[in-house]
């Protein structure tokens, strides 16, 4: 038999909290994080909103080793990977070195760190780049990072298809769980809210130029007009549920039950976007019908074409308004790679208390027939979540997850 | 800083600055002849500091004779032997 993959730590780092408690009773309230970017000046650009953490120290959490050869997305994510390592109940150094794999995902690299480098080459030569230079922008950094502070060599990789890279690098987590190792640390964390990052994410076009954080990022909303950058993401702990039982792992928020992506046909194409296939591929790979699903977290673009692609694909598979949807992280702004992981925490925690977080700020379109949780949190029984993610470029990624019966443990 | 001559106070300034310090090392006790490695330091931060020494005392640094400077001692003399006022005997 296949071996199941379940998540047993969490660690969370979003504009709206630090650690799961705080970031959850804010998602569970609706309470946003969005505001105006105070990491720089972004007076002279035509986006000016974003959701970004505050009170984050990183000498409070590392050590100073770390520190000058760290952007702020490694930082952030190394203190995210331990706090899933202590959630799970986790001492990686006290695992066999070959036992733990890390698998995270990036979106852009660590552009604060290159910004900076790249300004001290031209503005006073090459002897003044930093020799961490060499790594600390590199995509694989945070997978780099993590592997070494816990003397973690199993299998370990980045993966990168932007936002839906989120996903992919925990089906890729599970992969290598499915071959035999018993422990990966998988998830993500993107936060280049830095003038590079900045203008690199404006050629994208949907980014919101919206000075009004209540109104900035709208998903399916008639005046929806794009979207806020976020900082951010979660890792979690995956393993192998065998492994999970002998070892007596204190929680298990859940199985990662089924995993798709697909690539959209090229612009101008005569053939339909595929978010649908991947949706439906990723409920055959968990052994669910549609009726099984508890839940959708949207991907949310926030882009009008873009919402009805993704409205009509949850219709084609559900039916009209015949699974409710939400999207957090209207409160935090989307955060690339870091994204979906957040909303896999979010799924989990719908799950374990039966409650779906509500999309804050948006009334929902009446050309759209989902339903669309909105205003207050939604009291529900939940056992399964699906989880969207697309990233620039036809990127589409569909993941499945669904409750452990604790019962039968 | 006087390019007459680089010490120790020079050397554990740059390690600060370029590589930071490792909190279970204290810096200031007698590290003269403590190996890099067992003060937390690598390669690669070696590499930033004999850049960051390179820089601020206008000096060039062999990398292969650098490769051989294991402890504060073995640096500090290595640099030492570079700087002008030594070129000049």
């Amino acid at each position: 038999m296949t071996p199941r993959t379940w998540v047993t730590g969490l660690g969370v780092a979003a504009p709206t909290g630090l650690g799961i408690e705080a970031y959850w009773s804010a998602t569970l309230a609706g309470r946003s994080a969005i505001g105006r970017v105070t990491h720089f000046d972004p007076s002279p650009y035509p986006c000016r909103l974003a959701g970004q953490i505050s009170g984050f120290e990183a000498a409070e959490h590392l050590p100073g080793r770390l520190l000058p050869q760290t952007d702020r997305m490694t930082r952030i994510a190394l203190v995210g990977a331990d706090w899933a390592f202590a959630d799970a109940g986790v001492v990686p150094s006290e695992l066999p070195d070959y036992d733990v794999g890390v698998i995270t995902a990036s979106h852009s690299g660590g552009f604060e760190f290159g910004q900076n480098e790249l300004r001290a080459l031209w503005s006073k030569g090459g002897q003044y780049v930093s020799a961490y230079q060499s790594f600390a922008w590199f995509y694989a950094v945070n997978s780099g990072q993590i592997s070494i502070r816990g003397g973690l060599r199993g299998p370990s990789s980045v993966v990168v298809s932007d936002q839906a890279g989120g996903l992919d690098a925990v089906a890729q987590a599970r992969r290598q769980i499915r071959k035999g190792t018993g422990m990966v640390i998988s998830g993500a964390v993107d936060a280049s809210i830095c003038p590079w990052g900045w203008v690199a994410q404006l050629t994208s076009g949907r980014l919101s130029t919206s000075d009004d954080p209540e109104r900035a990022y709208l998903p399916f909303d008639d005046r929806a007009r794009g979207h806020v950058p976020g900082e951010g993401g979660a890792l979690m702990v995956l393993e192998n549920a065998g492994h999970a039982l002998e070892r007596g792992a204190p929680r298990v928020y859940g199985e990662i039950a089924g995993h798709a992506s697909t690539l959209d046909p090229r612009p101008g194409a005569d053939r339909a976007p595929t978010l649908q296939n991947a949706i439906e591929l990723a409920l055959k790979d968990a052994e669910s019908a549609p009726e099984d699903i508890s839940v959708v977290f949207a991907d949310a673009a926030a882009v009008p074409e873009l919402d009805r692609a993704e409205a009509e694909a949850i219709t084609k598979v559900f039916g009209p308004r015949g699974v409710p949807v939400t999207a957090p992280k209207t409160t935090t702004g989307r955060l690339y790679s870091g994204a979906a992981p957040l909303d896999l925490a979010a799924a989990f925690l719908s799950i374990r208390d039966g409650v779906i977080p509500p999309t804050a700020g948006s009334t929902l379109s009446n050309t759209y027939e989902i339903d669309l949780v909105t205003g207050t949190a939604r009291p529900a029984e939940l056992r399964s979540a699906l989880v969207l993610a697309r990233g620039q470029g036809g990127f589409n990624s569909a993941m499945v997850v669904r409750a452990v019966d604790h019962t039968r443990l | 800083m006087p390019a007459d001559a680089f010490t120790l106070e020079h050397l554990k300034t740059i390690l600060r600055e370029g590589a930071g310090t490792d909190e279970s090392v204290d810096l200031d006790a007698d590290i003269i002849d403590t190996a890099f490695e067992d003060l937390g330091y690598e390669s690669l931060a070696l590499l930033e500091t004999a850049g960051r020494i390179e820089r601020e005392l206008a000096i060039s640094l062999d990398e292969e004779v650098l490769a051989r400077a294991r402890t504060p001692r073995e640096l500090i003399d290595l640099v030492n032997t570079h700087l002008p006022a030594a070129r000049a005997l």
